[in-house]
């Protein structure tokens, strides 16, 4: 356990110091000279040099890149060019939301994508079967953003049950979920589509499996053997599910977030493209990768609790 | 990042028997025919969108804004500008399988040397497990935001960024499979014979990898066309007034409570065609199952 703990971790650290090289080579890459887009009216030379000097814009780029990490690792991650509100402030403000929703949604899509994956795979053949089957291939294939707008434009605008956009903090609880349980439910329904296929393909291995054979003719009684032993086995591939799919929850926060009027983290994302808000694109991109990287490292240590052959792979590999 | 991935499919050697075997598995499939005469309609209808399309998509006529579905001339309706709403999803969907086709051409260029490197040669697997790692690190809106922000949006940079998303994916299934078929006799054997590392891996393990490439690359498809309807209706990819069925989605969120055709048909457009190449992937995986029916 050890080894392995120490070799998931180092590979996690490398990851990172790619990420952050990546993220700073990136912004340098950045059409235009930042100076000059600092410097505003006055484009003398002595000016540009000064505004170079400050910003340490005139040091080695092994020096800037000292700075930036050393920076980033404080949480300072500079200040918006359009507000000159600090970077960090508007995290503090942002991320609870984009965090809540995406809790939310993972929650959902857990409840939904293992209730119906396990009945899929338990009613083989059943008309309950196909249908479970062909609501995760359309929650695959609809564009959920789409759904969003429909959800708005019918059941927020048309029937008035919820509100159009907008957040409340979470200190006034059932308004808060009053305005987040639409966005967290199209956001959640994506996410629930993948685990349920996932999670019938492996409940369908373990009900093939010996030791439920073996459960079954100690004659168990079926709902048992279906929850105890097979479904206990299948929730493996739920936790790696939930972990490799977070890429693509933070995406579609991003554009939920857009659509519902939440003030999260992806809105600021896309704020800060159309506003040419490099400070905040970058800290933007760095978390996101950072986190991405911390909690795939912890998904990985909940998987190699859960079950110890993947250790055992882990370090032969 | 994770230790252990499920692979959709370990198909095994593709010979003239079993090619058969496969096709005669998909015709016989209900879902598998359907989703492919959906695919060749929309391909069809997106190639010809010139010569097949009613009107041109940006023409504008203001004596007949928000016309409803079924008015003469405009089988699906106007939207706010009097544009034809059909003749605008036609070409919304040639540039959404441009973007789809471009993206997973990314994927593969890239993905299929580093699998093949990554499973054959011990050495090199190291390294690309961290630059997949890094990939998946950057979720796809995050690097099309970066590309956006460097490079400006448009349908090329939509297309890359989805692309180098895909690429961990491809790099997954085609590492796994070289790595079982390396342990094959028949590779073994090619190497006892003395064949270089290059032939054995285009002569041996590259045809044999194709069936798990193929089932990739057909769910990958999809994927990116709902990633370029995404990043259209942000305004990061396809730009105004290029019809796109994501831009198109992006203009009628402004008026879908007086024209809700506007918003409805694009957005069921990308369901059909993601909805048709995700069952056509499935019922083509099951077709290349060897232990059959699952």
């Amino acid at each position: 356990m050890g080894r392995y703990l120490f070799h998931r971790a180092w590979q996690s650290a490398l990851t990172l110091v790619l990420a952050t090289v990546v993220v700073f080579l990136g912004m340098r890459a950045l059409p235009g000279d930042p100076a000059l887009a600092l410097a505003g009216e006055d484009r003398s030379p002595e000016a540009l040099a000064a505004i170079r000097h400050h910003y340490g814009l005139d040091q080695p780029v092994w020096v800037q890149f000292g700075h930036f990490v050393a920076n980033a690792v404080r949480g300072d991650f500079g200040s918006s060019i359009r507000t000159g509100v600090p970077v960090s402030s508007m995290l503090r403000s942002a991320l609870p939301v984009t965090v809540e929703l995406s809790a939310l949604a993972i929650l959902i899509a857990v409840v939904l994508g293992v209730g119906a994956g396990v009945l899929a795979a338990v009613r083989r053949g059943r008309p309950s079967e196909w249908l479970a089957n062909g609501l995760a291939l359309i929650g695959l294939s609809v564009p959920h953003f789409w759904l969003g707008l429909l959800a708005i434009l019918y059941l927020s605008v048309g029937a008035g049950l919820f509100p159009a956009s907008g957040f409340v903090p979470l200190s006034h609880p059932i308004d808060n979920l009053h305005h987040l349980i639409l966005p967290a439910l199209i956001l959640g329904t994506g996410l629930a589509a993948v685990i349920m296929r996932q999670t019938r393909s492996a409940m369908l291995d373990s009900l093939s499996a010996d030791y439920v054979r073996t459960a079954r003719a100690k004659g168990l009684r079926p709902g048992t053997v279906v929850g105890r032993h097979a479904l206990r086995n299948s929730l493996i591939v739920v936790i790696t599910i939930v972990g490799l799919q977070l890429g693509g929850l933070i995406s579609g926060a991003v554009v939920t977030e857009q659509i519902f009027g939440l003030p999260g983290f992806g809105k600021m994302t896309i704020d800060a493209v159309f506003q040419r808000d490099y400070p905040v694109i970058q800290a933007v991109v760095l978390i996101t990768a950072a986190s991405y990287i911390a909690i795939n490292f912890v998904v990985d240590l909940l998987y190699s609790i859960v079950d110890p052959r993947i250790r055992v792979a882990g370090e032969a590999s | 990042m994770t230790a252990v991935v499920e692979t959709p499919v370990v198909p095994v050697a593709v010979g003239p028997g079993r090619r058969a075997r496969v096709l005669r598995r998909l015709r016989r499939n209900p879902l598998a025919m359907a989703s492919l005469v959906v695919l060749v309609v929309a391909v069809l209808a997106a190639a010809l969108a010139p010569w097949l399309a009613p009107y041109d998509p940006s023409q504008t006529d203001f004596s007949h804004t928000m016309s409803p579905p079924g008015t003469p001339g405009h089988v699906l309706g106007t939207d706010d500008l009097g544009r034809d709403v059909l003749s605008r999803i036609m070409y919304g969907a040639r540039a959404s399988l441009e973007v789809g086709v471009l993206a997973v051409l990314v994927a593969l260029l890239v993905g299929v040397p580093l699998g093949l490197a990554g499973g054959y040669f011990r050495r090199a697997d190291a390294v690309i497990g961290r630059l997949t790692d890094l990939l998946l690190a950057f979720p796809f809106l995050i690097m099309a935001v970066g590309l956006a922000a460097i490079r400006g949006a448009s349908l090329g940079n939509a297309a890359i960024a989805i692309g180098v998303a895909q690429v961990p994916g491809v790099v997954r299934v085609v590492r796994s499979d070289t790595l079982r078929l390396k342990s094959l006799d028949f590779v073994a054997a090619a190497i006892v014979d003395g064949a270089g590392d290059a032939w054995v891996l285009a002569r041996h393990v590259l045809p044999n990898a194709t069936s798990a490439i193929l089932v990739q690359a057909t769910v990958a498809v999809p994927a990116a066309i709902l990633g370029e309807a995404v990043l259209s209706f942000l305004g990061l990819g396809i730009q105004p007034p290029s019809p796109s069925l994501g831009t198109m989605l992006a203009s009628a969120q402004q008026f879908a409570a007086k024209a809700p055709w506007a918003a409805v048909m694009p957005g069921l457009t990308i369901m059909l065609l993601a909805l048709a190449f995700n069952v056509f992937g499935d019922a083509l995986r099951d077709a290349l199952d060897p232990k059959g029916n699952r």
